[in-house]
């Protein structure tokens, strides 16, 4: 009966409903950023678990710049809507407004990483490094992971304003560039939860 | 949720408004905090928590809806779903970790304490 050249028959809907090219892309990027997200939630416990235990070094008070916090927050925040904007270009197929914004979100995005390189190496300057106590260590393990986010997410900028200006904005290119800005979104809420419980409950 | 009527696309983009919607709620809702904090905080400790924490997840729900244009029908249904469960997780694990934890250092500090503790208190 069955003919090895024969495709077997389908007892199931091969095609149920059409899908539009890169949806299960987006789904799936979703689904990576939520388990992300469990990630960040287990830094974030540790360090709620050990913000206390200083072993009699310098607590947030003595550490933390909140002018400093303020000024990265709006670094991110302004990249945020940047990258907004890149992508409102990017529905209109302005590829030139596109790259620019992008650039744009770029900036912003290296100078919160040149600001927090600073606070971290002005921290280790003044002996509180991550090995100094529990809490610095929780501490330099959370911030410094959304950091390492960021770090990767600013090359993967670079990455597709390369791909963008060679190939322009076709639809792999389209999809690449949405998924990314689910990623960096996602960091600024992220940076929501450290400024909140790290530095501004770490000060009150 | 309202600003989301004039796109076309079958791909969520968002629109100009609705970002610069979402970008001034965001510095609205980030200059709260950090004022009353830099500015000293209220007398109560609590209050002053309570308001940080507020606006954080008013915050984060505003990202959610103009940023990230997350509602109850993208991807037919299952951002929301999974970003619900995701923080039904969250929430297990960061209450439990404070709250066993928190439970564990008050059971453990007397004993570490012991010398320094009047004869007799503990039991």
């Amino acid at each position: 009966m069955s003919t090895p050249s024969t495709q077997p028959a389908a007892y199931w809907e091969v095609e149920p409903h059409h899908h539009e090219d890169g949806a299960s892309t987006n789904i799936g990027f979703w689904v990576y950023l939520m388990s992300d997200c469990l990630m960040f939630a287990v830094l974030f416990a540790t360090f709620g678990v050990l913000h206390g235990s200083y072993a009699a070094g310098p607590g947030p008070k003595e550490l933390f710049d909140l002018e400093l916090v303020a000024l990265n927050t709006a670094f991110l925040l302004f990249s945020s809507i940047t990258y907004g904007f890149a992508m409102l270009c990017m529905a209109r197929d302005d590829q030139r407004g596109t790259l620019r914004w992008l650039g744009i979100t770029l900036v912003f995005g290296l100078l919160f990483l040149a600001v927090e390189l600073y606070e971290f190496h002005h921290l280790i300057h003044l002996g509180a490094g991550p090995q100094r106590s529990a809490f610095l260590s929780s501490f330099f393990a959370l911030v410094g992971t959304h950091g390492l986010h960021v770090a990767f997410g600013s090359i993967w900028l670079v990455t597709l304003m390369v791909q963008v200006n060679r190939k322009g904005l076709i639809p792999a290119n389209k999809r690449r560039l949405s998924c990314l800005s689910l990623f960096w979104h996602f960091l600024d809420v992220i940076w929501i939860g450290v400024f909140t419980l790290v530095y501004l409950m770490g000060m009150i | 949720m309202s600003a989301r009527s004039h796109d076309h696309d079958s791909h969520d983009h968002g629109s100009f408004r609705g970002y610069v919607t979402g970008f001034v709620l965001s510095v609205i809702l980030t200059a709260i905090p950090f004022a009353v904090v830099m500015g000293g905080g209220f007398d109560s400790r609590a209050l002053t928590a309570l308001v940080v924490i507020g606006c954080a997840i008013v915050q984060v729900l505003v990202h959610m809806v103009y940023f990230l244009h997350m509602n109850s029908h993208s991807e037919e249904g299952w951002t929301l779903i999974s970003t619900l469960f995701t923080v039904v997780i969250v929430v297990i694990m960061i209450a439990g970790s404070l709250w066993v934890m928190f439970h564990l250092n008050t059971n453990m500090m007397p004993q570490m304490n012991h010398d320094l503790l009047p004869s007799g208190v503990q039991s």
